[in-house]
Protein backbone atom coordinates (compact mmCIF):
# COMPACT_ATOMS: atom_id res chain seq x y z
CA UNK A 1 0.00 0.00 0.00
CA UNK A 2 2.72 2.43 -0.92
CA UNK A 3 0.26 4.19 -3.17
CA UNK A 4 -0.79 7.66 -1.52
CA UNK A 5 -0.64 10.55 -4.23
CA UNK A 6 -2.77 13.14 -5.31
CA UNK A 7 -4.10 10.87 -8.15
CA UNK A 8 -5.20 8.12 -5.55
CA UNK A 9 -9.06 7.22 -6.40
CA UNK A 10 -11.62 5.38 -4.06
CA UNK A 11 -13.68 3.31 -5.89
CA UNK A 12 -14.41 -0.53 -6.22
CA UNK A 13 -13.01 -3.01 -8.03
CA UNK A 14 -15.13 -3.42 -10.60
CA UNK A 15 -14.94 0.32 -11.30
CA UNK A 16 -11.28 0.19 -11.32
CA UNK A 17 -11.39 -2.87 -13.60
CA UNK A 18 -13.58 -1.15 -15.90
CA UNK A 19 -11.55 2.04 -15.77
CA UNK A 20 -8.41 -0.05 -16.67
CA UNK A 21 -10.70 -1.90 -19.80
CA UNK A 22 -11.72 1.84 -21.09
CA UNK A 23 -7.57 2.81 -21.17
CA UNK A 24 -7.21 -0.62 -22.88
CA UNK A 25 -10.03 0.77 -25.57
CA UNK A 26 -11.16 -2.76 -27.14
CA UNK A 27 -12.84 -2.57 -30.40
CA UNK A 28 -15.53 -4.93 -29.16
CA UNK A 29 -17.05 -5.71 -26.17
CA UNK A 30 -19.82 -8.57 -25.36
CA UNK A 31 -20.92 -9.58 -22.14
CA UNK A 32 -24.46 -11.35 -20.68
CA UNK A 33 -26.06 -8.58 -18.99
CA UNK A 34 -27.54 -10.64 -16.34
CA UNK A 35 -26.78 -12.51 -13.32
CA UNK A 36 -23.95 -13.72 -12.35
CA UNK A 37 -22.53 -10.60 -14.44
CA UNK A 38 -21.15 -7.97 -12.32
CA UNK A 39 -20.85 -4.30 -12.88
CA UNK A 40 -17.95 -3.90 -14.80
CA UNK A 41 -20.39 -4.72 -17.61
CA UNK A 42 -22.79 -2.10 -16.83
CA UNK A 43 -20.34 0.01 -16.06
CA UNK A 44 -18.66 -0.31 -19.49
CA UNK A 45 -21.57 -0.49 -21.39
CA UNK A 46 -22.48 3.29 -19.78
CA UNK A 47 -19.22 4.44 -21.13
CA UNK A 48 -19.90 3.17 -24.74
CA UNK A 49 -23.21 5.06 -23.94
CA UNK A 50 -21.64 8.25 -22.87
CA UNK A 51 -19.21 7.76 -26.03
CA UNK A 52 -16.23 7.85 -23.90
CA UNK A 53 -15.05 4.79 -24.89
CA UNK A 54 -15.35 3.81 -28.81
CA UNK A 55 -16.47 0.30 -28.65
CA UNK A 56 -19.51 -1.78 -29.75
CA UNK A 57 -20.99 -3.33 -27.37
CA UNK A 58 -23.06 -6.92 -27.87
CA UNK A 59 -25.39 -7.26 -25.68
CA UNK A 60 -25.77 -11.37 -25.48
CA UNK A 61 -28.58 -14.18 -24.81
CA UNK A 62 -25.66 -16.57 -22.42
CA UNK A 63 -21.54 -16.24 -21.69
CA UNK A 64 -21.14 -18.98 -24.31
CA UNK A 65 -22.20 -16.47 -26.59
CA UNK A 66 -20.22 -13.77 -25.36
CA UNK A 67 -17.34 -15.37 -25.62
CA UNK A 68 -17.93 -17.15 -28.69
CA UNK A 69 -18.47 -13.40 -30.11
CA UNK A 70 -15.03 -11.85 -28.62
CA UNK A 71 -13.62 -15.06 -29.97
CA UNK A 72 -14.74 -14.41 -33.60
CA UNK A 73 -14.21 -10.38 -33.23
CA UNK A 74 -10.81 -11.44 -32.09
CA UNK A 75 -9.85 -13.75 -35.03
CA UNK A 76 -11.21 -10.36 -37.37
CA UNK A 77 -8.60 -8.76 -36.07
CA UNK A 78 -9.93 -6.51 -33.09
CA UNK A 79 -9.16 -6.10 -29.54
CA UNK A 80 -11.67 -7.37 -27.26
CA UNK A 81 -13.19 -7.69 -23.71
CA UNK A 82 -15.89 -9.52 -21.81
CA UNK A 83 -16.37 -9.94 -18.38
CA UNK A 84 -18.25 -13.04 -16.50
CA UNK A 85 -18.21 -14.59 -12.78
CA UNK A 86 -19.49 -18.12 -11.30
CA UNK A 87 -21.76 -20.29 -13.35
CA UNK A 88 -20.74 -17.80 -16.26
CA UNK A 89 -17.36 -18.83 -16.75
CA UNK A 90 -18.40 -22.75 -16.19
CA UNK A 91 -21.06 -21.99 -18.95
CA UNK A 92 -18.02 -20.28 -21.44
CA UNK A 93 -15.72 -23.37 -20.84
CA UNK A 94 -16.37 -24.80 -24.45
CA UNK A 95 -15.20 -22.02 -25.89
CA UNK A 96 -12.55 -21.32 -23.33
CA UNK A 97 -10.73 -24.16 -24.94
CA UNK A 98 -11.19 -22.76 -28.34
CA UNK A 99 -9.97 -19.45 -28.10
CA UNK A 100 -6.71 -21.08 -26.50
CA UNK A 101 -6.85 -23.44 -29.38
CA UNK A 102 -7.47 -20.42 -32.34
CA UNK A 103 -4.55 -18.58 -30.20
CA UNK A 104 -6.81 -15.71 -29.86
CA UNK A 105 -5.63 -12.74 -27.85
CA UNK A 106 -8.89 -12.03 -25.96
CA UNK A 107 -8.73 -10.77 -22.47
CA UNK A 108 -11.48 -11.70 -19.66
CA UNK A 109 -12.12 -10.67 -16.43
CA UNK A 110 -13.82 -13.07 -13.92
CA UNK A 111 -14.96 -11.86 -10.55
CA UNK A 112 -14.44 -15.10 -7.98
CA UNK A 113 -17.77 -16.37 -7.13
CA UNK A 114 -18.78 -20.05 -5.60
CA UNK A 115 -20.30 -22.46 -8.08
CA UNK A 116 -23.60 -24.57 -7.84
CA UNK A 117 -24.75 -26.79 -6.04
CA UNK A 118 -25.62 -25.75 -3.79
CA UNK A 119 -26.51 -22.07 -4.88
CA UNK A 120 -23.96 -19.64 -3.39
CA UNK A 121 -23.05 -15.95 -3.95
CA UNK A 122 -19.84 -15.09 -2.32
CA UNK A 123 -16.38 -15.31 -3.05
CA UNK A 124 -14.04 -18.62 -4.18
CA UNK A 125 -12.18 -19.59 -6.62
CA UNK A 126 -13.28 -22.76 -7.86
CA UNK A 127 -15.02 -21.06 -10.95
CA UNK A 128 -11.19 -19.85 -12.53
CA UNK A 129 -9.15 -22.12 -10.78
CA UNK A 130 -11.21 -25.23 -12.72
CA UNK A 131 -10.84 -23.71 -15.88
CA UNK A 132 -6.83 -24.50 -15.19
CA UNK A 133 -6.47 -26.50 -18.13
CA UNK A 134 -8.27 -24.44 -20.60
CA UNK A 135 -4.67 -22.79 -22.19
CA UNK A 136 -5.55 -19.64 -21.06
CA UNK A 137 -2.89 -17.42 -18.79
CA UNK A 138 -4.36 -16.47 -15.54
CA UNK A 139 -3.64 -13.40 -13.08
CA UNK A 140 -5.36 -13.09 -9.69
CA UNK A 141 -5.38 -9.39 -8.29
CA UNK A 142 -5.08 -8.87 -4.38
CA UNK A 143 -6.53 -5.23 -4.07
CA UNK A 144 -7.98 -2.92 -6.36
CA UNK A 145 -4.69 -1.32 -8.01
CA UNK A 146 -3.57 -4.98 -9.41
CA UNK A 147 -6.90 -5.46 -10.86
CA UNK A 148 -6.36 -2.02 -12.55
CA UNK A 149 -3.21 -2.64 -13.42
CA UNK A 150 -3.27 -6.66 -14.32
CA UNK A 151 -5.93 -5.69 -17.22
CA UNK A 152 -3.67 -3.83 -19.04
CA UNK A 153 -0.89 -6.30 -18.48
CA UNK A 154 -3.19 -9.26 -19.91
CA UNK A 155 -3.85 -7.12 -22.74
CA UNK A 156 -0.25 -6.67 -23.81
CA UNK A 157 0.44 -10.42 -22.35
CA UNK A 158 -2.03 -11.75 -24.66
CA UNK A 159 -1.35 -10.09 -27.70
CA UNK A 160 2.58 -10.80 -27.55
CA UNK A 161 1.76 -14.52 -26.59
CA UNK A 162 -1.41 -14.70 -29.01
CA UNK A 163 -2.98 -16.55 -25.75
CA UNK A 164 -6.11 -15.72 -24.05
CA UNK A 165 -5.64 -14.03 -20.77
CA UNK A 166 -7.77 -14.03 -17.81
CA UNK A 167 -7.98 -11.52 -14.76
CA UNK A 168 -9.40 -13.09 -11.62
CA UNK A 169 -10.63 -11.24 -8.40
CA UNK A 170 -12.67 -11.62 -5.40
CA UNK A 171 -16.61 -11.21 -5.42
CA UNK A 172 -17.44 -8.65 -3.33
CA UNK A 173 -14.56 -8.50 -1.17
CA UNK A 174 -13.00 -6.62 -4.14
CA UNK A 175 -15.23 -6.36 -6.64
CA UNK A 176 -17.61 -4.39 -4.58
CA UNK A 177 -15.23 -3.08 -1.87
CA UNK A 178 -13.68 0.61 -2.42
CA UNK A 179 -10.18 0.75 -1.58
CA UNK A 180 -7.59 3.33 -3.06
CA UNK A 181 -5.85 2.56 -6.37
CA UNK A 182 -3.98 5.03 -8.68
CA UNK A 183 -5.76 4.92 -12.31
CA UNK A 184 -2.77 5.05 -14.82
CA UNK A 185 -2.42 7.74 -17.35
CA UNK A 186 -4.02 8.07 -20.13
CA UNK A 187 -0.62 8.81 -22.09
CA UNK A 188 1.00 6.24 -20.10
CA UNK A 189 -1.37 3.38 -20.82
CA UNK A 190 -1.39 4.47 -24.69
CA UNK A 191 2.09 4.14 -25.22
CA UNK A 192 2.36 0.52 -23.19
CA UNK A 193 -0.56 -0.48 -24.83
CA UNK A 194 -0.65 0.76 -28.42
CA UNK A 195 -3.63 -0.25 -30.82
CA UNK A 196 -3.41 -4.11 -31.61
CA UNK A 197 -1.50 -4.69 -34.91
CA UNK A 198 -2.34 -8.62 -35.36
CA UNK A 199 -0.03 -11.08 -37.29
CA UNK A 200 -3.23 -11.96 -39.53
CA UNK A 201 -6.82 -12.10 -39.13
CA UNK A 202 -9.85 -13.51 -40.77
CA UNK A 203 -10.65 -11.49 -43.54
CA UNK A 204 -11.17 -11.83 -47.42
CA UNK A 205 -7.99 -10.02 -48.30
CA UNK A 206 -6.04 -12.67 -46.67
CA UNK A 207 -7.03 -15.52 -48.37
CA UNK A 208 -8.74 -17.69 -45.90
CA UNK A 209 -11.94 -18.51 -45.70
CA UNK A 210 -12.67 -20.60 -42.14
CA UNK A 211 -11.40 -21.15 -38.84
CA UNK A 212 -10.02 -24.55 -37.45
CA UNK A 213 -11.08 -26.82 -39.67
CA UNK A 214 -11.28 -30.96 -38.97
CA UNK A 215 -7.82 -31.48 -38.94
CA UNK A 216 -5.42 -34.57 -39.25
CA UNK A 217 -3.87 -35.60 -36.46
CA UNK A 218 -0.57 -34.71 -36.95
CA UNK A 219 -1.17 -31.28 -37.32
CA UNK A 220 -3.51 -30.86 -34.60
CA UNK A 221 -0.90 -32.66 -32.00
CA UNK A 222 1.36 -30.30 -33.60
CA UNK A 223 -1.01 -27.20 -32.85
CA UNK A 224 -1.86 -28.27 -29.56
CA UNK A 225 2.24 -29.07 -29.05
CA UNK A 226 3.10 -25.56 -29.56
CA UNK A 227 0.09 -24.20 -27.31
CA UNK A 228 1.86 -26.57 -24.49
CA UNK A 229 5.22 -24.85 -25.38
CA UNK A 230 4.51 -21.08 -25.53
CA UNK A 231 1.97 -21.44 -22.40
CA UNK A 232 4.84 -21.90 -20.71
CA UNK A 233 7.01 -19.85 -22.12
CA UNK A 234 4.43 -16.65 -21.42
CA UNK A 235 5.59 -16.71 -17.84
CA UNK A 236 8.60 -14.44 -18.93
CA UNK A 237 6.24 -11.92 -21.41
CA UNK A 238 3.89 -12.04 -17.63
CA UNK A 239 7.30 -10.90 -16.04
CA UNK A 240 8.66 -8.05 -18.66
CA UNK A 241 5.76 -6.33 -19.75
CA UNK A 242 4.72 -6.36 -15.46
CA UNK A 243 8.55 -4.81 -15.09
CA UNK A 244 7.86 -2.48 -18.23
CA UNK A 245 4.32 -1.65 -16.21
CA UNK A 246 5.80 -0.69 -12.98
CA UNK A 247 8.42 0.93 -14.68
CA UNK A 248 6.22 3.08 -16.28
CA UNK A 249 3.54 3.63 -13.41
CA UNK A 250 5.66 3.10 -9.87
CA UNK A 251 2.94 1.20 -8.74
CA UNK A 252 5.37 -1.64 -8.28
CA UNK A 253 2.44 -4.81 -8.25
CA UNK A 254 3.33 -6.73 -10.99
CA UNK A 255 5.52 -10.30 -9.98
CA UNK A 256 4.46 -13.62 -10.68
CA UNK A 257 4.66 -14.01 -6.51
CA UNK A 258 4.28 -11.35 -3.97
CA UNK A 259 6.77 -12.32 -1.02
CA UNK A 260 6.59 -10.88 2.52
CA UNK A 261 8.59 -11.84 5.69
CA UNK A 262 10.14 -14.93 3.48
CA UNK A 263 13.63 -13.85 4.29
CA UNK A 264 13.93 -15.55 7.73
CA UNK A 265 11.07 -17.72 7.87
CA UNK A 266 10.54 -21.27 9.14
CA UNK A 267 6.76 -21.23 7.57
CA UNK A 268 5.80 -19.94 4.57
CA UNK A 269 2.27 -19.59 3.65
CA UNK A 270 0.89 -19.98 0.21
CA UNK A 271 -2.12 -18.01 -0.90
CA UNK A 272 -3.97 -16.50 -3.59
CA UNK A 273 -5.90 -13.36 -4.20
CA UNK A 274 -7.09 -11.05 -1.10
CA UNK A 275 -6.41 -13.60 1.05
CA UNK A 276 -3.13 -13.32 0.55
CA UNK A 277 -2.74 -10.15 1.60
CA UNK A 278 -4.69 -11.09 4.80
CA UNK A 279 -2.12 -13.71 5.28
CA UNK A 280 0.30 -10.75 5.50
CA UNK A 281 -1.24 -9.75 9.07
CA UNK A 282 -1.27 -13.59 9.81
CA UNK A 283 2.15 -13.76 9.07
CA UNK A 284 3.08 -11.05 11.35
CA UNK A 285 0.09 -12.62 14.32
CA UNK A 286 2.35 -15.87 14.20
CA UNK A 287 5.71 -13.95 14.73
CA UNK A 288 3.89 -12.30 17.77
CA UNK A 289 3.53 -15.98 18.98
CA UNK A 290 7.32 -16.79 17.90
CA UNK A 291 6.47 -19.03 14.60
CA UNK A 292 8.91 -17.01 12.28
CA UNK A 293 6.37 -16.54 9.37
CA UNK A 294 6.12 -15.34 5.89
CA UNK A 295 3.93 -15.54 2.89
CA UNK A 296 4.09 -15.92 -0.73
CA UNK A 297 1.06 -14.98 -2.40
CA UNK A 298 0.24 -16.20 -5.74
CA UNK A 299 -0.18 -13.55 -8.46
CA UNK A 300 0.44 -15.53 -11.54
CA UNK A 301 -1.46 -19.08 -11.51
CA UNK A 302 -1.43 -19.93 -15.18
CA UNK A 303 1.25 -20.69 -16.50
CA UNK A 304 2.45 -21.98 -12.66
CA UNK A 305 5.55 -20.17 -11.67
CA UNK A 306 7.46 -23.19 -10.66
CA UNK A 307 10.89 -21.31 -10.99
CA UNK A 308 9.59 -18.51 -8.71
CA UNK A 309 8.65 -20.86 -6.16
CA UNK A 310 12.00 -22.57 -6.10
CA UNK A 311 13.94 -19.31 -5.58
CA UNK A 312 11.70 -18.02 -3.10
CA UNK A 313 11.19 -21.20 -0.83
CA UNK A 314 14.62 -22.20 0.80
CA UNK A 315 15.75 -25.79 1.58
CA UNK A 316 14.24 -26.21 5.11
CA UNK A 317 11.05 -24.28 5.10
CA UNK A 318 8.25 -26.03 6.10
CA UNK A 319 4.90 -24.87 3.66
CA UNK A 320 1.26 -24.41 4.72
CA UNK A 321 -0.90 -23.75 1.09
CA UNK A 322 -4.32 -22.09 2.13
CA UNK A 323 -6.42 -22.93 -0.96
CA UNK A 324 -9.68 -21.31 -1.90
CA UNK A 325 -10.73 -23.94 -3.80
CA UNK A 326 -10.57 -28.05 -3.82
CA UNK A 327 -9.07 -29.93 -5.89
CA UNK A 328 -11.84 -32.74 -5.74
CA UNK A 329 -10.38 -36.11 -4.97
CA UNK A 330 -7.23 -35.36 -3.21
CA UNK A 331 -7.62 -33.86 -0.17
CA UNK A 332 -6.29 -30.55 -0.87
CA UNK A 333 -6.70 -27.51 -2.66
CA UNK A 334 -5.55 -26.87 -6.25
CA UNK A 335 -2.33 -24.85 -5.37
CA UNK A 336 -1.13 -27.51 -3.21
CA UNK A 337 -1.36 -29.98 -5.75
CA UNK A 338 0.68 -27.24 -8.37
CA UNK A 339 2.79 -26.85 -5.69
CA UNK A 340 3.81 -29.73 -5.01
CA UNK A 341 4.16 -30.55 -8.37
CA UNK A 342 6.71 -27.39 -8.58
CA UNK A 343 9.18 -28.76 -5.60
CA UNK A 344 8.82 -32.13 -6.73
CA UNK A 345 12.58 -33.53 -7.05
CA UNK A 346 13.72 -29.72 -6.63
CA UNK A 347 14.08 -29.18 -2.97
CA UNK A 348 14.92 -32.42 -0.69
CA UNK A 349 13.87 -30.84 2.77
CA UNK A 350 10.74 -28.69 2.54
CA UNK A 351 7.62 -29.94 3.76
CA UNK A 352 4.24 -29.39 2.47
CA UNK A 353 1.01 -29.06 3.60
CA UNK A 354 -2.19 -27.44 3.06
CA UNK A 355 -5.90 -26.84 3.69
CA UNK A 356 -8.95 -25.36 1.88
CA UNK A 357 -10.31 -22.68 3.57
CA UNK A 358 -12.90 -20.13 2.91
CA UNK A 359 -15.03 -21.37 0.30
CA UNK A 360 -18.31 -20.20 -0.67
CA UNK A 361 -17.54 -16.36 1.10
CA UNK A 362 -16.45 -18.12 4.70
CA UNK A 363 -14.57 -14.89 6.02
CA UNK A 364 -10.68 -15.41 6.94
CA UNK A 365 -10.02 -12.98 9.33
CA UNK A 366 -6.27 -12.97 9.71
CA UNK A 367 -6.33 -14.18 13.48
CA UNK A 368 -8.74 -16.91 12.29
CA UNK A 369 -6.00 -17.70 8.80
CA UNK A 370 -3.70 -17.54 11.98
CA UNK A 371 -5.09 -20.65 13.75
CA UNK A 372 -5.91 -22.82 10.71
CA UNK A 373 -1.85 -22.15 10.09
CA UNK A 374 -1.48 -23.58 13.40
CA UNK A 375 -3.54 -26.49 12.84
CA UNK A 376 -2.14 -27.25 9.71
CA UNK A 377 1.44 -27.66 11.28
CA UNK A 378 0.19 -29.41 14.35
CA UNK A 379 -1.85 -32.06 12.51
CA UNK A 380 0.56 -32.35 9.67
CA UNK A 381 3.65 -32.35 11.20
CA UNK A 382 3.35 -32.43 15.30
CA UNK A 383 5.45 -29.93 15.33
CA UNK A 384 6.53 -28.02 18.62
CA UNK A 385 4.52 -24.57 18.05
CA UNK B 1 14.40 -11.66 -25.56
CA UNK B 2 11.84 -14.23 -25.41
CA UNK B 3 10.75 -16.85 -28.44
CA UNK B 4 7.27 -14.87 -28.82
CA UNK B 5 9.43 -11.31 -30.26
CA UNK B 6 10.20 -13.00 -34.14
CA UNK B 7 6.92 -12.61 -36.28
CA UNK B 8 8.55 -15.05 -38.46
CA UNK B 9 7.27 -18.42 -36.39
CA UNK B 10 4.14 -17.06 -36.67
CA UNK B 11 3.70 -18.11 -40.71
CA UNK B 12 0.17 -19.15 -41.96
CA UNK B 13 0.81 -22.64 -40.24
CA UNK B 14 0.42 -20.66 -36.73
CA UNK B 15 -2.88 -20.24 -36.95
CA UNK B 16 -5.61 -22.60 -37.20
CA UNK B 17 -6.77 -20.69 -40.44
CA UNK B 18 -8.11 -22.97 -43.44
CA UNK B 19 -9.51 -22.72 -47.24
CA UNK B 20 -12.39 -25.91 -47.46
CA UNK B 21 -9.79 -28.93 -48.20
CA UNK B 22 -10.18 -32.69 -47.86
CA UNK B 23 -8.89 -32.40 -44.50
CA UNK B 24 -9.56 -35.22 -41.89
CA UNK B 25 -13.06 -34.86 -42.78
CA UNK B 26 -12.94 -36.01 -46.63
CA UNK B 27 -15.11 -34.17 -49.02
CA UNK B 28 -17.40 -33.18 -46.10
CA UNK B 29 -20.28 -32.49 -48.36
CA UNK B 30 -21.03 -36.26 -48.37
CA UNK B 31 -22.70 -35.28 -44.92
CA UNK B 32 -25.28 -33.51 -46.59
CA UNK B 33 -29.17 -33.91 -46.17
CA UNK B 34 -30.01 -30.70 -47.57
CA UNK B 35 -28.96 -28.91 -50.71
CA UNK B 36 -28.71 -25.19 -51.33
CA UNK B 37 -30.35 -24.36 -54.39
CA UNK B 38 -29.73 -20.23 -55.49
CA UNK B 39 -32.44 -19.37 -57.55
CA UNK B 40 -30.55 -16.42 -59.90
CA UNK B 41 -34.00 -14.43 -60.67
CA UNK B 42 -34.07 -13.71 -56.85
CA UNK B 43 -30.50 -13.45 -56.30
CA UNK B 44 -29.20 -9.68 -55.98
CA UNK B 45 -25.88 -10.29 -55.75
CA UNK B 46 -25.81 -8.54 -51.95
CA UNK B 47 -22.91 -11.46 -50.98
CA UNK B 48 -24.49 -12.01 -47.67
CA UNK B 49 -24.36 -15.73 -48.00
CA UNK B 50 -20.78 -15.76 -48.99
CA UNK B 51 -20.38 -13.92 -46.11
CA UNK B 52 -22.47 -15.96 -43.43
CA UNK B 53 -21.02 -19.18 -44.84
CA UNK B 54 -19.41 -20.91 -41.82
CA UNK B 55 -17.66 -22.78 -43.53
CA UNK B 56 -16.37 -20.91 -46.97
CA UNK B 57 -18.06 -22.53 -49.80
CA UNK B 58 -19.55 -19.81 -51.14
CA UNK B 59 -17.84 -17.37 -54.10
CA UNK B 60 -17.39 -14.25 -53.51
CA UNK B 61 -18.93 -12.46 -56.38
CA UNK B 62 -20.97 -15.40 -58.32
CA UNK B 63 -22.48 -16.86 -55.66
CA UNK B 64 -21.59 -20.07 -56.53
CA UNK B 65 -21.65 -22.86 -53.97
CA UNK B 66 -18.93 -25.64 -53.58
CA UNK B 67 -21.18 -28.51 -52.95
CA UNK B 68 -17.60 -30.95 -52.47
CA UNK B 69 -17.24 -29.37 -48.51
CA UNK B 70 -20.98 -27.64 -48.29
CA UNK B 71 -22.14 -29.69 -44.97
CA UNK B 72 -26.07 -28.48 -45.92
CA UNK B 73 -26.34 -26.43 -42.55
CA UNK B 74 -28.98 -23.77 -44.02
CA UNK B 75 -27.38 -20.91 -42.72
CA UNK B 76 -27.56 -19.09 -45.67
CA UNK B 77 -31.03 -20.06 -46.95
CA UNK B 78 -31.92 -18.82 -43.43
CA UNK B 79 -29.98 -15.05 -43.95
CA UNK B 80 -30.78 -14.84 -47.30
CA UNK B 81 -33.13 -11.55 -47.62
CA UNK B 82 -34.41 -12.38 -50.83
CA UNK B 83 -35.29 -15.54 -50.23
CA UNK B 84 -33.33 -16.90 -53.39
CA UNK B 85 -31.65 -19.73 -51.55
CA UNK B 86 -34.04 -22.98 -50.68
CA UNK B 87 -32.90 -26.19 -48.95
CA UNK B 88 -33.89 -29.25 -51.30
CA UNK B 89 -33.35 -32.44 -49.63
CA UNK B 90 -30.75 -34.63 -51.10
CA UNK B 91 -31.23 -37.90 -53.18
Amino acid sequence: MGINTNRTKLDTGNNACAEAVKLAAPDIIAAYPITPQTSVSEKLASYVDEGVLHARYIPVESEHSAISAVAAASAAGARTFTATSSQGILYMNEILHYTAGGRLPVVLVNVNRAINAPWCLYVDHQDSASQRDTGWLQLYAGDNQEIHDYVLLAYRTAEEAMIPTMVCYDGFLLSHSMLPYEPIEEEIARKYLPDRDPDWCLHPAYGRKTFAQVTPAFEYSEFRKRLAQESALALDVIKDRGAELDALTGHNVCSHVKPYRNEDADYLIVSMGSMGVEAEMSADILRNQGIKAGSLRVRTFRPFPAETFVELIPEGTSVIVLDRNYAYGTGGGIILQELKEALYGRKVSVRIAGTSIGVGGMELPAQHMADTVKDVILSAWNDKI
Amino acid sequence: MNKFDTNKSRNDSYFPLAVPVKGAGGLTGSWRTHRPVLDHDKCVGCDICWLYCPDGVIARGTQKIDYDYCKGCGVCEKECPTNAIRMETEE
